[in-house]
């Protein structure tokens, strides 16, 4: 009965024991243990979350107060505004759903607005500052919402002291600690204006119309007409240079009508995400709506083109999620130039002289004036 | 070129499971080395393995007491948010002079915004050309 050789003292025999006991309780309580070093790892992300997300609420304050300089301590219409939600459109009869969404997203973002102009009153009519506040708080209630997420599992997890519950948590961890990383570098991008990964499309656009002239089209994006290799490029965007990505949908609707679909070909310019061994400012091209977003937008753009059976080609720009919402990254500013060859060549190669071709350039303008 | 925030907590206690298992462990080793210099000065050929097996043993535990430990103690580390600066460039519109200016990004600054300060060279005038954050570490690849 003994583990080591040459050893029958009882001393050894108690020890021995021990090590017996020690080893049938681990059979018994080794998940335990295992759950507790989980529980742990969920404690300190939850921890650097609540940091995460507190920072995020102080940036968002101090920005409304340093640019709209309420009257009144502006916390407590901020808090509120932090936990804000949306619902959904029911989806049990799935007909004409994207156009009820479009509603509730237009209801959102109107009522966002009004909160913002009414949390201040000093830029109550310069457009580019509240889109940028718009969005610094939408950054910080991105953060809130997160961290409550993950807080209700984590408890849940403990109440119930379930494996089960705290392993699922534990698991996605990395990518969400990874998207709230992003959000906080995202926030202080938003509080300064300055242009984000995801306004390549747009920076790309302006670059196109740099010198044309510009008119307002429905909603929030801006159009310009260019003489570009021969054919007649009209170039569209979102207004910027507020942090906005306008109704891309509705706009190359309108444009496609005024055109009476006389288009050859539609070029959309995105920033896509990357996959992971894929390098930031990778150019590549496709076809089909190069769009995010819930959808909305895709389904407009898919059912006029379908309509006057446009061609669609896409341009993106290889980004993480970090990336996209944080500063502009040189790679991904320096993905312009090559883009625009790309269009060049598109063009070129797949229309003919006189043609109108439209392009598009997707993506928040935050930054990034036309 | 990092402005950093630093947060540190204290919060770092330890649940009374993990203490009792951790207790156990270190006691058990104590023990395990105890009997191992015991053993080792007994002698004999056969004594000297068990003296290595049980000091292996013992130092194996005290190593799970000390990773407990310190899992349980990684929530007092400092969480960092590290925001790189931004760069705008600004660039003279006068062709030929090609005049380039790079400073730190100013709330107000956009892409496409014609400056009212004239360049410094020719007297023409300016425009910001891009806005942008340099990243220095390079990202970890994997050879595959
Ligand atoms: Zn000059």
């Amino acid at each position: 009965m003994s583990l080591i050789p040459g050893s029958d003292s009882t001393i050894f025999q108690v020890f021995n024991l021990v090590l017996y006991v020690f080893f049938i309780g681990f059979i018994f309580y080794g998940q335990k243990l295992q759950m507790y070093i989980m529980i742990r790892e969920v404690e300190n992300s939850l921890h650097k979350l609540r940091i995460t997300k507190d920072e995020g609420r102080k940036i968002a304050l101090d920005t409304i107060n340093e640019i709209g300089k309420p009257t009144t301590d502006p916390s407590a219409r901020v808090d509120r505004c932090l936990d804000y939600f949306t619902i959904g459109p029911q989806g049990m009869d799935p007909q004409g759903i994207v156009y009820k969404l479009d509603h509730i997203l237009d209801v959102r973002d109107d009522r966002l607005k009004e909160e913002v102009r009414l949390l201040a009153p000093q830029v109550i009519n310069d457009e580019v500052q509240i889109n940028n506040l718009e969005n610094t708080l939408e950054a910080a209630m991105a953060l809130n919402y997160i961290y409550k997420v993950v807080r209700h599992y984590y408890i849940q997890g403990r109440k119930t002291m379930s494996l089960y519950v705290i392993m699922q948590l534990q698991m996605i961890l990395p990518m969400v600690m990874k998207e709230a990383e992003a959000y906080a570098s995202a926030l202080k991008a938003f509080a300064y204006g300055q242009p984000i990964g995801d306004s390549i499309g747009p920076l790309i656009a302006s670059k196109l119309m740099y010198g044309q002239e510009v008119r307002k089209v429905p909603k929030d994006c801006v159009v310009a007409t260019v003489p570009f290799e021969g054919r007649t490029a009209l170039v569209l965007k979102a207004e910027g240079p507020g942090g906005n990505v306008g109704k891309p949908g509705d706009a190359i609707e309108a444009v496609i009508e005024e055109q009476q679909g006389k288009l050859a070909c539609l070029i959309m310019i995105d920033a896509g995400l990357k996959l992971e061994g894929e390098m930031v400012g990778e150019v590549s091209e496709g076809i089909g709506s190069a769009i995010g977003g819930p959808g909305v937008d895709a389904f407009k753009i898919e059912e006029k083109i379908t309509k006057y059976k446009i061609r669609n080609y896409a341009i993106i720009v290889k980004e993480d999620i970090g990336d996209a919402v944080s500063p502009m990254r040189k790679e991904i500013n320096d993905a312009a130039d090559k883009v625009i060859e790309r269009v060049r060549d598109m063009v070129k190669e797949r229309t003919k002289e006189g043609d109108t071709v439209l392009i598009v350039g997707v993506g928040n303008s935050i930054g990034v004036g036309q | 070129m990092t402005s950093q925030t630093q947060t540190k907590t204290t919060n770092n206690k330890i649940s009374s499971y993990l203490m009792l298992i951790i207790l156990i462990v270190v006691a058990l080793a104590v023990v395990a080395l105890f009997l191992a210099v015991q053993t080792f000065i007994e002698g004999g050929s056969d004594n000297q393995l068990a003296a290595i097996m049980l000091a292996g043993i013992g130092l194996i535990a005290l190593a799970i007491a000390g990773f407990l430990i310190h899992q349980s103690r990684k929530q007092a580390a400092e969480v960092k948010l590290e925001i790189p600066k931004v760069m705008t460039i600004i660039e003279c519109q006068n062709k030929g002079c090609n005049n380039k200016t790079i400073r730190e990004f100013q709330r107000g600054d956009y892409v496409f915004k014609e400056l009212d300060v004239t360049c410094p060279k020719c007297n023409g005038r300016q425009m910001i050309t891009a806005a942008y954050k340099e990243i220095r570490e390079k990202e970890k690849t994997y050879a595959v």
